[in-house]
């Protein structure tokens, strides 16, 4: 099995500053933000694949802020995240995937959304039948075939 | 040194499986060699919380993201559409939505119809029977009296309509279109040993229950007891033929890596419309210089993908989302030509009950939708199980520059040269994805949905794979003959989607393995009256 380098302490620290821009903590909803200690816990074990965008996005994230991301300023840190996000293509979306994944599988999360915080398999899902008499018009309207000649 | 088998099958997903299957009734030794290994059904994503997370890691589509040791990589960097596949005992089947289509009549004829391309040299009335047991033993889910087919049955109900499906219903009743419960192979009763479907919803990257067709359960288990040998771990890297031309068997490298020689009476090909002109383009030898079978030049050329152009839009009310499989009804009221549209041949709608939570998130994201901040939240709840779309599956047209070669550099990690594609889109699918997109997001309006958004062609669309050694009766225009018979070499078959002379629009796996067992049937019959080698 593949083993991936893990993030340095900075390039952790600045990962956790940029996810809590991506996705904040929001009391109106009810819900944690991506740099929540069980959610970012679960993004650092599962970059995987994409720990090589990861880690160079951070290192175009160091340059963008001139040192630490996650040690500048507040307004600071939200003009640097969108020069990112202007500048960071397909390495940066490999990253912001990985935060997406991890969140949307919180319990708290998925809870707020509706959702029962559980894998699809054994209990699966209940899909209504709907009304099979809205065929009745493709029906009456007769063979639409080519014959072949 | 292994002993020598009657028949030797290369791959064992849709093909494979089938022919295997239909020829352990001649008490033949039977061996199939696959690359991959069984995968358990305890292994698919649905068993734990990271099941869509998997879609991006060991369970992506895309095989150079996947990356198994079971997968090889494929340079897909000229082709606007990539690659995918799986690797593995029931090949792609066991990552495919199981949209169970035929081919239509008039796809046979395409060259007498329309003036394009060429037609086959089968047609639908010799494949129907072999369509039926296919169906069958697959275990096929669907409505009889779809009006855009002849008339054939379906082994089982169909799958529910859900609230998507009567939304895209009402939506088509309205604009007077045809729309139907798709086949698809997905149990919706007992069959077979397997249970009915229960609504996981993630059906592609395999299915945990047991409902999904895929090949290693539906012909697997009936071909172990009938007594094929399945050799896992295996992977072949040339055929090899004797100084008459004829087929010897094949050289490949077990699970330990060990370089191994297979003899066989008869060898057949059925490692997809990509695995398999790699596998033939590196079969060299004197007699065969530029790949087994290759006289005609045209191993690896007219690669046939179908293009893809989902359309999508998003409703006021919450719908099915990821909850059922995520297709069940079709719309033909496209498929075929009327050439006042523009374009010639024509596509078939897939209508789609709906995305996962999170890939929602993430192609949301991708498309500029999703911001990050504080609005993140709102927007997000606006989107999720809202979305209402609908992929035209665009038929492509055989064009020789578009081609499966093999890479000078990249190699597999056997050290096996990888699949290059070089492959563009023509102007007529540019003019047909055209078509279905302005249709799709009439649909979509009728439906009630707002915030039209278009991917054309979808890039991780390389589900089906054709035409790179096609079937036809001129050993000069075609690399195998009307019942899949190699011209060049009297001993070696080819059975999957690389035989087939024109794409259709509909997804391939239905009549790929129809034509399986059609070539099976084939072999034996001409091995009962001994003109199979002549």
């Amino acid at each position: 099995m593949k083993t991936y380098p893990p993030l340095s302490p900075a390039e952790a620290r600045d990962l956790r500053a940029l996810a809590a821009i991506m996705i904040p903590a929001s009391a109106a909803y009810g819900v944690p933000g991506a740099d929540d200690d069980l959610i970012f816990a679960d993004i650092l074990k599962s970059l995987e694949r994409d720990t090589d965008d990861t880690k160079a996005t951070l290192a175009l994230l160091r340059d963008l802020s001139g040192g630490a991301f996650a040690d500048l300023a507040p307004a600071r840190q939200m003009d640097v995240a969108m020069q990112l996000k202007a500048k960071g293509g397909a390495a940066l979306f490999a990253l912001n995937r990985v935060v997406l994944l991890c969140y949307y599988r919180d319990d708290r999360v998925m809870i707020s959304l509706g959702q029962e915080p559980r894998p699809p398999f054994p209990k699966g899902h209940v899909v209504e039948q709907g009304d099979w008499s809205l065929l009745d018009p493709v029906k009456a309207r007769g063979p639409i075939w080519r014959k072949p000649g | 040194m292994n002993e020598k088998v009657d028949v030797l099958i290369i791959g064992s997903g849709a093909s494979g499986a089938a022919a295997a299957w239909s020829l352990a009734e001649t008490k033949m030794r039977i061996l199939v060699l696959e690359q991959g290994d069984w995968v358990k059904p305890t292994d698919y994503p649905t068993n734990g919380r990271d099941w869509e997370a998997r879609l991006f890691s060991d369970f992506a589509i895309n095989p150079n993201r996947r990356a198994r040791p079971s997968d090889y990589p494929i340079n897909d960097a000229n082709s606007p559409i990539k690659v995918v596949n799986f690797n593995g005992v029931g090949g792609s089947t066991i990552m495919y939505t199981a949209h169970f289509p035929r081919l239509h009549p008039s796809d046979f004829r395409v060259r007498s119809l329309d003036g394009v391309a060429d037609d086959w040299p089968v047609d639908y009335a010799t494949l129907e029977p072999f369509f039926a047991e296919n169906d069958r033993m697959t275990g096929v889910a669907g409505l009889a009296g779809d009006p855009s087919y002849p008339p054939k049955e379906a082994p089982m109900p169909p799958l529910p309509l859900g609230k998507s499906g009567q939304r895209f219903g009402k939506a088509l009743n309205s604009l007077g279109w045809h729309w139907w419960p798709s086949d698809s192979a997905i149990a919706t009763q007992e069959w077979d040993g397997r249970s009915p479907c229960i609504n996981l919803a993630h059906c592609t990257p395999g299915c945990a229950q047991g409902a999904k067709g895929s090949a290693d359960i539906t012909y697997w288990p009936h071909a172990l007891r009938a007594g094929v040998e399945l050799r896992t771990n295996a992977r072949v890297r040339e055929v090899t033929v004797d100084a008459k031309g004829m087929a010897t068997g094949a050289i490949y490298y077990d699970a330990e890596g060990k370089e191994q020689f297979q003899p066989a009476e008869m060898v057949i090909i059925a490692c997809n419309g990509v695995g398999t002109p790699r596998l033939m383009l590196n079969s060299v030898s004197g007699r065969f210089p530029n790949g087994i079978a290759n006289s005609s030049g045209l191993v690896g050329k007219n690669l046939m993908f179908h293009p893809f152009a989902l359309t999508y839009g998003y409703v006021d009310e919450p719908l099915d989302g990821n909850h059922g499989p995520p297709l069940s009804l079709w719309s033909k009221e496209f498929y075929e030509t009327d050439k006042a549209r523009g374009f010639v041949r024509g596509y078939t709608f897939q209508l789609h009950r709906g995305i996962g939570s999170i890939v929602e998130a993430i192609t949301s994201t991708l498309a500029g939708r999703l911001p990050w901040g504080e609005e993140h939240h709102k927007v997000y709840r606006g989107l999720v199980n809202h979305r209402l779309g609908l992929s035209a599956i665009c038929e492509d047209l055989p064009e020789e520059h578009n081609r499966v070669t093999l890479d000078p550099v990249l190699k597999d990690a056997h050290g096996i040269p990888a699949p290059r594609i070089d492959y563009t889109l023509s102007e007529n699918s540019q003019r047909m994805m055209d078509h279905g997109i302005a249709r799709a997001t009439e649909i979509l309006e009728t439906a009630g949905a707002k915030g039209i958004s278009v991917e054309r062609p979808i890039m991780n669309g390389g589900w089906h794979l054709m035409g790179t050694a096609r079937m036809g009766t001129d050993p000069e225009r075609s690399v195998v003959n009307e019942w899949g018979r190699a011209h060049d070499v009297k001993n070696l078959f080819i059975i999957d989607g690389s035989i087939w002379v024109t794409s259709g629009g509909v997804n391939p796996t239905s009549t790929i393995q129809a034509l399986a067992l059609y070539i099976a049937d084939q072999i034996k019959r001409r091995l009962a009256d001994a003109t199979l080698f002549e």
